[in-house]
């Protein structure tokens, strides 16, 4: 079916926060950030902002009757700076006013002073002056001291991959409205419902049973909103509490790219080991994360990282040591990925660089070292591996070694152009792995007129998750889809949700709405049985498109008869029911456990085209086999793999942020930081479905859609290199993502570079 | 007092004309279903129909209405999603190929892709699925990765074949693609047009604000633009015309840059054309952005600038908008130093002419951005030759990007002429010393300045690769 939301999109009808109509008395806030990257501050001086006419109140961190503390796993992150700035960016000030022209004026006309500390923008730097954010984390698996010795070739180096900016096309924002008796009722852009109004309830001192958090939907989310949406609902809620009014913010995408954190990048050394065979024995990688200034996800993000060094393959011997490293840039959080597709490009660099030295294919590697069922991963969980079945049905279907020859061939006769191509597995592990996040609620009503609500956790931000969760009681009720309404996200109907979020929110919440579609449809049953005089086992009856069915003929009992019935007879038409992942745990004392309750398979062909002269490049196309389960919903899984994908692929490319050496965004508008556009999409993504018949445990057996496919765009960097090495057959350019024209030219003219003379030399500002 | 229609609402309005149309749909008039996405032109989440009377029908363009003057609007049919609804219930073609093939997820650009193909619909562009995509070359999506949005263009494709010498209007009716009343709508606006008064009112004393389309503008100072007292000479039908006036070709100071590339005159000039100058940002921002505008801007990577360079342009200003005087200035004259102009500030820029290329010539424009569209250059240049049997007997080369200013080449392109192609490594050598001493980048947010030596070199090269295929 299609996306049950899409008619309004096309319509241009579905509300989004800047879209809920302006409530009388309505005021606008305006943040005043830092200009100033790591400092003390001397004075704030508000007094020209103040004498704007329009500007009401003015609030700094002392006007905070709560805590000022955002920090959700370590308390380390102020709302509103006191002392202390430790990025560009960071709230210092908010100014509510009567319109956002008069907020936005005043912002401009706070003055503040501030003593310049020491900036760092360089994990490794920071982890050279102690800098961590947490202690670190360490994954072994063997013993790699030993398993290195024995090992015929042993490869080590550096791999760099740069952050990502979210780019959600709807900016962060929140409407904060007050309700009678003290209380807030909030609407936000947020993934975590719970998280905004745990936030506000910090920050205003209020329970959170008087902070109501109410979400439509996003423009998008991509983990962005996952934390950082707190931020916004709390200064909104501030505002309101002290002026008794509604405050809306919607920011301006210079703010919003400026004041929120990105994608973590990082910085590691790899060692990998590897016998006669091309078997991978030993690897060792350390991580130096780029947390920004404040832990925010880092420490999760981190963990993530961790449990995906070592991607889709088998290694007997690992450790894995990674560092969340503290610098003065925004707090890094959450992206599609949630660091495992750091920890897998630092595996594929390292494979790579021991195909080129021992000209072997890099394929051959990946081939050779998938991990088969039953193997370990380095944190202790079994396989159940797909990883081999969809390399070999990837490989059957779309002809890796004829791609490879045509690839060839092709650079034989062409001096200025030239084909690379990659392999890309990919392994991801499913559910949160903070166990306890593994649980969802949802709640279902039937009405008298026989149609259907249903409320659960779940957030939607285009990822389908409302259609997946109608479906889900579409099919548990047999039931038309116009009969059942999926409603908005909110902590009055759904309490103390986790993010939607780790790709499990239809997993979860879509268990949980089973359930409580389940509950409802026994003691239905029942009632049929009564209604129907039947001394019988419920289990005789079902509910088929609308009509009660008895050991499978359909009766005249129809269901809005039914539900009548059950009114009558004073049964609950209501159900919230309870879900929580089961099997999971995981102990970080000994870093082993079960944290997944399953793993995501898939395997990719990518193919690139270089223009040497020119360094810039096309993706031709990205085939491959996925493992989806069995798909609920194969429209919008397959929207979420080539949107996947494509991310993925903008992140290896054209996607860079650049900071200066004083914590400044240089990459702070659409102009200057490129996401692809409709022109530089892969010709072809064909991702066919892996077949099989194994169960998964998720809900109607499907699995989980949402980051897996991100990694795949991995391989386009892979791509693109071998493409270089076709060219240039001595380059040999640092493994450092993204790989965008500048390195693609510098690494295709190395030698040019090196011929001039040095006045053309100079550093990147 | 501005006047124009909206979607099917005739509107006056004495709300500031410097305030973006965005502004008012959306938060004067409650349209929200044109959505904010970055204020820059540059994600096309606020894309809008603005339709004009061409005297016999209505012509529809897409534009960022983020970038767009409310004085912009005077006298032209503005279209938000609104004014494309069919009754509820009901989807247009368009809307039902982007909801069937998934084309949206998160919904937040979607609305910004519906307008731009509808536009594509109303137009009399060839219905191919290439001339689809580069109607919506302007919008960015961050769920889709646009595959799903190809399959619902590819739809509509098989739609448009069917036109049957209907003219677009008429045919998006019949097709639903539009509602009904859009058959009056030019009549009404001719109606509003007869009232409005044409004549402009001259340049005030001091510091004159001058604006057309306003695509940059509207990005360098947006706030400020909205209080300003712009004087705009977008509308201006004067100063919209490409002519071939015998031995060169005179372009007005309003032309767009889709209207060069739609031009048949400088289609026939340059061949090439529409393929460069699809390196130049997207259709919405082409269909506002001006020569002059990019002229004026003296952007170091303005890619019109290089262009006209290379073809040895001259521009003619005008002291004021009335009777004042004219003078002429040579481009590669007219930029004295960063973002400064060889003009005053009371002189506005009113054409640019340069010499028709002949049988010799050969043009060639290059550009390298981040990303190859939508991008501003990291490096761009054009080069024109006039050869005869591979002997180079006149060479104009500009470039963009590697000085504080637009540069004209004037030594690589004197040690061009007279050169034989292809070239032995030597020459070569000297041309790239020579090519090197005349350019000073910087290193900034689109790369490093050894990489923009190393790109000034390459393009130089693809230049003649491009000028000289068979060699």
């Amino acid at each position: 079916m299609t996306n049950t939301d899409a008619y309004g999109h096309v319509r241009g009808e579905s509300v989004y926060l800047d879209d809920i109509p302006i409530i009388h008395n309505t005021l606008f806030a305006c943040v005043f950030d830092s200009p100033v990257a790591h400092g003390v501050i001397r004075s704030i001086d508000l007094s020209e902002a103040e004498k704007i006419p329009g500007v009401v109140r003015i609030l700094l961190a002392k006007d905070i009757p709560g805590e000022n503390q955002i920090g959700g796993i370590v308390p380390d992150e102020p709302l509103l700076a006191d002392h202390h700035v430790h990025f560009q960016g960071m709230p210092i000030a908010l100014v509510i006013a009567e319109s956002e022209e008069i907020a936005h004026d005043a912002a401009k006309k706070i003055k503040v002073v501030i003593d310049p500390l020491e900036i760092i923008t360089d994990p490794r730097i920071a982890f050279q002056k102690n800098e961590l954010i947490i202690p670190p984390k360490k994954f072994k698996l063997g013993d790699t001291d030993i398993a290195f010795k024995d090992c015929a070739h042993v490869f080590s180096g550096r791999a760099d991959v740069n952050g990502q900016e979210h780019l959600y096309i709807e900016t962060q924002g929140a409407y904060s409205v007050p309700m009678e008796g003290g209380g807030i009722k909030i609407y936000s852009s947020t993934q975590g419902p719970t998280a905004v109004q745990r936030t506000v309830a910090r920050v205003t001192g209020l329970a959170m049973h008087r902070v109501e958090v109410e979400v439509g939907r996003l423009g998008g989310g991509f983990g962005g909103k996952e934390d950082q949406a707190n931020p916004w609902a709390a200064l909104c809620a501030l505002g309101t509490l002290y002026t008794g009014r509604p405050v809306k913010y919607s920011l301006h995408r210079l703010e919003d790219m400026r004041m929120t954190g990105k994608r973590h990048p990082y910085s590691a050394d790899y060692k990998i080991g590897l016998d006669k065979d091309l078997n991978i024995i030993a690897y060792e990688a350390v991580f130096y994360q780029n947390a920004g200034a404040a832990a925010d996800l880092s420490p999760a993000v981190l963990e993530r990282t961790l449990f995906h060094c070592t991607n889709s393959y088998y290694i007997p011997h690992v450790t894995a040591t990674a560092y969340s490293c503290r610098t003065h840039l925004p707090p890094n959080t959450a992206f599609r990925g949630f660091g495992g597709p750091q920890g897998m490009f630092v595996i594929e660099s390292a494979i790579t660089h021991a195909a080129e030295k021992l000209n072997v294919s890099r394929s051959v590697i990946q081939r050779k070292n998938l991990i088969n069922p039953g193997e370990e991963f380095p944190y202790g969980q079994k396989a159940e591996s797909e990883a081999v079945t969809t390399w070999v049905q990837a490989d059957d279907q779309f002809g890796l070694e004829k791609i490879m020859k045509d690839a060839h061939d092709f650079n034989a006769k062409h001096a200025d152009m030239k084909r690379g191509v990659a392999m890309m597995p990919v392994c991801f592990g499913i559910s949160f792995t903070k166990t306890l996040m593994n649980q969802a609620r949802a709640l279902v009503h039937v009405y008298t007129d026989g149609s259907v609500a249903v409320s659960t956790g779940a957030v939607e931000m285009g990822q389908g998750v409302n259609t997946k969760m109608l479906q889900v009681v579409a099919r548990a009720f047999s039931l038309s889809p116009d009969k059942i309404k999926v409603h908005t996200t909110n902590t009055l109907r759904i309490a103390n949700t986790s993010p939607s979020a780790a790709s499990s929110t239809a997993d979860l919440n879509g268990k949980a709405t089973l359930m409580a579609c389940e509950a409802i449809l026994d003691r239905l049953k029942i009632v049929a049985a009564e209604e129907l005089e039947l001394q019988s086992n419920p289990d005789d009856l079902k509910i088929e498109n609308g009509f009660v069915f008895y050991k499978n003929e359909p009766t005249k009992l129809d269901w809005k008869t039914l539900v009548n019935a059950a009114f009558v007879k004073r049964v609950s038409l209501s159900e919230h029911a309870h879900y929580a992942t089961p099997g999971i745990y995981f102990d970080w004392a000994t870093a082993k456990g079960h944290p997944f309750a399953y793993h995501v398979y898939g395997t990719v062909i990518i193919q690139v085209t270089l223009d040497c002269l020119r360094g810039i490049y096309e993706v031709d196309f990205v085939k491959g086999v996925h493992d989806y389960g069995k798909s609920m919903n194969t429209l919008i899984d397959l929207g979420q793999i080539e949107g996947g994908i494509v991310q993925g692929i903008g992140w290896m490319t054209m996607e860079e942020i650049v900071y200066d050496e004083k914590g400044k965004l240089h990459s702070n508008a659409l102009s200057n930081y490129k996401i692809p556009d409709i022109h530089s999409v892969p010709h072809a993504i064909d991702i066919q479905p892996l077949s099989t018949n194994r169960e998964s445990l998720a809900v109607f057996s499907s699995k989980a859609v949402g980051e897996p496919p991100l990694m795949y765009g991995i391989g386009a960097y892979f791509a693109i290199r071998d493409a270089v090495r076709a060219f240039n057959a001595s380059a040999s350019p640092r493994y450092d993502a993204p790989f965008t024209h500048e390195k693609v030219l510098l690494s295709l003219h190395d030698s040019d570079i090196k011929e001039k003379s040095p006045k053309y030399r100079s550093s990147k500002a | 007092m501005l006047s124009f229609i909206l979607n099917q609402e005739t509107i006056h309005t004495d709300m500031p004309p410097g305030m973006t149309v965005l502004d008012f749909i959306r938060y004067h008039k409650h349209l929200t279903g044109t959505k904010i996405g970055c204020r820059e032109g540059d994600c096309g989440a606020c894309t809008i129909l603005v339709g004009e009377d061409q005297g016999s029908e209505m012509r529809y363009r897409s534009m960022t209405c983020c970038l767009m003057p409310l004085s912009n609007a005077e006298g032209k049919h503005i279209v938000t999603i609104e004014g494309i609804n069919p009754p509820a219930g009901q989807l247009t073609p368009v809307q039902e190929a982007m909801v069937e093939e998934n084309g949206t997820q998160c919904g937040f650009c979607t609305v910004g892709f519906v307008v731009s193909l509808t536009g594509f619909c109303l137009n009399n562009k060839e219905a191919t699925a290439e001339a689809a995509i580069s109607s919506i070359d302007g919008n960015i999506c961050r769920c889709t990765g646009y595959k799903s949005i190809e399959r619902a263009s590819s739809k509509l494709i098989n739609l448009l074949k069917s036109k049957d010498g209907l003219t677009p209007i008429s045919f998006a009716i019949a097709q639903k693609i539009v509602p009904p009343w859009f058959a009056g709508i030019r009549e009404r606006l001719e109606e509003i047009n007869s009232s409005v008064s044409t004549s402009l009112e001259d340049l005030p004393k001091t510091k004159p604000v001058i604006i057309s389309g306003g695509t940059d503008l509207y990005v360098q100072r947006p706030e400020e633009m909205v209080h300003t007292v712009a004087v705009n000479v977008f509308n201006q039908n004067n100063l919209k015309e490409i002519r071939d006036v015998g031995s060169r070709i005179e372009i007005g100071a309003s032309v767009t840059v889709s209207d060069l590339m739609e031009s048949p005159v400088m289609n026939a000039l340059f061949p090439k054309l529409k393929k460069h100058l699809k390196l130049v940002s997207s259709t919405p921002i082409r269909n506002m952005a001006t020569v002059a505008g990019n002229l004026v801007n003296a952007s170091p990577i303005g890619d019109l600038t290089v262009w006209f360079l290379a073809m040895k342009a001259t521009v003619v200003v005008r002291n004021g908008l009335k009777d004042g005087k004219a003078h002429e200035i040579p481009l590669c004259d007219f930029y004295q130093g960063y973002k400064k102009l060889a003009k005053k500030a009371n002189e506005v820029v009113e054409k640019i002419y340069f010499d028709k290329p002949d049988h010799t010539s050969r043009f060639n424009f290059e550009k390298v951005s981040k990303r190859t569209f939508l991008d501003i250059a990291t490096v761009n240049t054009a080069i024109h030759l006039r050869v005869t049997d591979h002997l180079i007997i006149d060479a104009h080369l500009s470039a963009g990007g590697v000085g504080p200013v637009p540069l004209y080449l004037k030594n690589t392109s004197s040690c061009l002429k007279l050169k034989r192609y292809p070239f032995d490594k030597e020459t070569l050598h000297e041309m790239n010393h020579i090519l090197q001493s005349e350019i000073s980048p910087i290193s900034d947010v689109r790369g490093s300045a050894t990489y923009k030596r190393l790109l000034m070199k390459q393009l130089f090269l693809a230049h003649f690769k491009e000028l000289f295929p068979s060699s």
